[in-house]
């Protein structure tokens, strides 16, 4: 794939660089992780395989070979040398193909997939850019026009689409459900009511490394001294001003600030489809629920990699 | 001490909320034990000031589960050091250039920029923990007098190497990267490097030494 025009920020991720973060290197890793397991299962790739994680304005992507990809995500109005084509399905291309995006209608963050893989070095066990350390996907940092990036494994597969039950319920203003963390019980029984029926904003200062929320302020009961301690994908925490933050995939590994709740995971693709200006609110459930949500969607998902080899 | 869930993929198992050397120690030696002999679905256990957060596949076991095997090994690991700790020395630059909160801290503590100096170097430092940044390192304590705030507005830019002072922590940013602790020196050792086997240079628990060149 040559990328004739970059997009304001293309890289490359997987499913996030485990195991290392007691040495403070944070996972990286795709935003939404539905939509990438998703769009390499519909390939017959496996589920870790990296995929360009792409910002509107999106990049424009000449295949330079015969393969077949996926998108799914954000509907950025792609269109396959310019026919309107359809995330959330597959297609076969040949030499000199063009995938371009015209116009951005739903989400933050689209994702495309090639069968076979993109074939770019591990660092740590995972192709995920990490943009702080500047290594890992394409030489650790966004693309560039004129980048290349080969396939490890090339070969067109027979196309597919995925049926709607399966797919992210994407809103610009979700709901997403939330398991009390660290700090929970620390905030006053306004600030608690005020966070599970209010409705929060996200801010223009917001990207992969976390969201800044506006809403009412919330407080705790009594100042804590914190000392930092792991945060994670989710984690929600209580900043000096009184509001909240939602830590995304480039969190870093630590923090100091008081751990309100985590967004389970099965939620976190809703979140990563926000962008300015888009709402969220919260819904607090069990850790017992969280991990019932989360082992539905591995069902789900099983399911579909059966279906896809089924079909072949 | 108690366990609460980091989200439904991990748990955090908090023996207080202070910086000292025997929760610290507790917690690296929680983490060690656990790293040795991890429990089926186990993904890393990440020790921190004074708790250890335990990162698990949560396909494989639950929240319920990890906190009953924290409940126990938490008790087993006693508070002594089954860790190897090194002692680093590291060679730092202090120049107009490098140092550029120097003046900063001197007025904090009331004191002319050698003897801020002094109090620095005199010190070893314990590694309590890494964060923030691939191999950065936390490190304590500073001396009282010179445990100058961070400043009230980061810099976008800090150069990396930088060596820094916040309240009564150190410590040196292993890359460029913004940042609001008071930089007194720079180190040309690195303290990151990608491409090792091993890509950081310190630990929890190490122990450093500055040394003035």
């Amino acid at each position: 794939m040559l990328i004739d025009n970059p997009g304001i920020l293309t890289t490359v991720q997987d499913l996030g660089r485990v195991g290392h973060r007691s040495r403070g290197i944070n996972p990286s890793g795709v935003m939404d992780r539905t939509a990438a397991v998703l769009i390499n299962t519909m390939l017959g790739n496996d589920e870790n395989e990296a995929v360009l994680e792409m910002h509107f304005p999106a990049p424009e992507i000449e295949f330079e070979n015969e393969c077949s990809f996926a998108i799914g995500g954000a509907d950025f109005g792609a269109e396959l040398d310019g026919r309107a084509i359809r995330k959330w399905s597959s297609f076969n291309v040949s030499r000199g193909s063009v995938l371009r995006f015209g116009h951005r209608t739903s989400g933050a963050r689209c994702y495309l997939a090639a069968a076979g893989g993109l074939a770019l070095g591990e660092w740590l066990g995972s192709r995920s850019t990490n943009m702080f350390a500047n290594v890992g996907g394409y030489e650790g940092r966004q693309l560039r026009a004129g980048d290349r990036i080969g396939l490890l494994a090339p070969r067109t597969t027979k196309p597919h689409t995925i049926g709607p039950s399966i797919l992210p319920k994407y809103s610009r203003f979700p709901t997403v459900r939330i398991d009390a963390s660290g700090e929970f019980e620390l905030l006053t029984a306004i600030s608690e009511r005020s966070l599970l029926s209010g409705g929060f904003t996200v801010s223009i200062d917001s990207n992969r490394m976390g969201y800044r929320l506006s809403g009412p302020p919330l407080h705790l009961l009594h100042h804590k001294e914190m000392v930092s301690a792991a945060v994670t994908f989710g984690t929600i925490q209580l900043l000096p001003d009184a509001q909240l933050i939602v830590l995304m995939a480039d969190h870093q590994t630590a923090g100091g600030y008081p751990r309100i709740a985590n967004v389970i995971s099965a939620d976190l693709p809703l979140l990563a489809q926000l962008g300015p200006n888009d709402g969220v609110s919260f819904h607090l459930v069990s850790i017992e629920e969280a991990e019932l949500l989360s082992a539905e969607l591995e069902r789900d998902l099983c399911r579909l990699r059966t279906g896809i080899r089924l079909l072949g | 001490m108690r366990i609460f869930p980091l989200g439904d993929s991990a748990a955090t198992i908090e023996f207080g909320n202070e910086v000292s050397v025997e929760l610290n120690d507790r917690s690296i030696a929680l983490a060690t034990d656990l790293e040795s002999d991890p429990f089926e679905g186990m993904i890393e256990a990440v020790p921190a000031y004074a708790s250890v957060s335990i990162f698990f596949d949560k396909n494989v076991t639950s929240f319920a589960s990890v906190k009953a095997i924290l409940s126990r090994s938490a008790g087993a690991a006693a508070a002594e050091r089954r860790y190897v700790s090194n002692l680093i020395e590291i060679p730092i630059v202090i120049s107009g250039d490098t140092s550029a909160d120097i003046a900063r801290v001197a007025q904090f503590a009331d004191i002319d920029e050698d003897a801020v100096l002094d109090l620095f170097f005199t010190r070893t430092y314990r590694v309590y923990m890494l964060g923030f940044l691939p191999g950065f390192a936390y490190m304590g304590e500073v001396d009282e007098r010179i445990a100058c705030p961070r400043l009230e507005t980061p810099r976008s830019k800090v150069a990396k190497g930088s060596v820094g002072i916040a309240g009564k922590q150190t410590g040196i940013y292993p890359l460029e990267s913004p940042g609001g602790w008071n930089i007194i020196g720079r180190t040309d050792r690195k303290m990151f490097d990608a491409s090792a086997d091993q890509p950081c240079l310190l630990k929890p628990g190490d122990e450093v030494r500055f040394v003035r060149c």
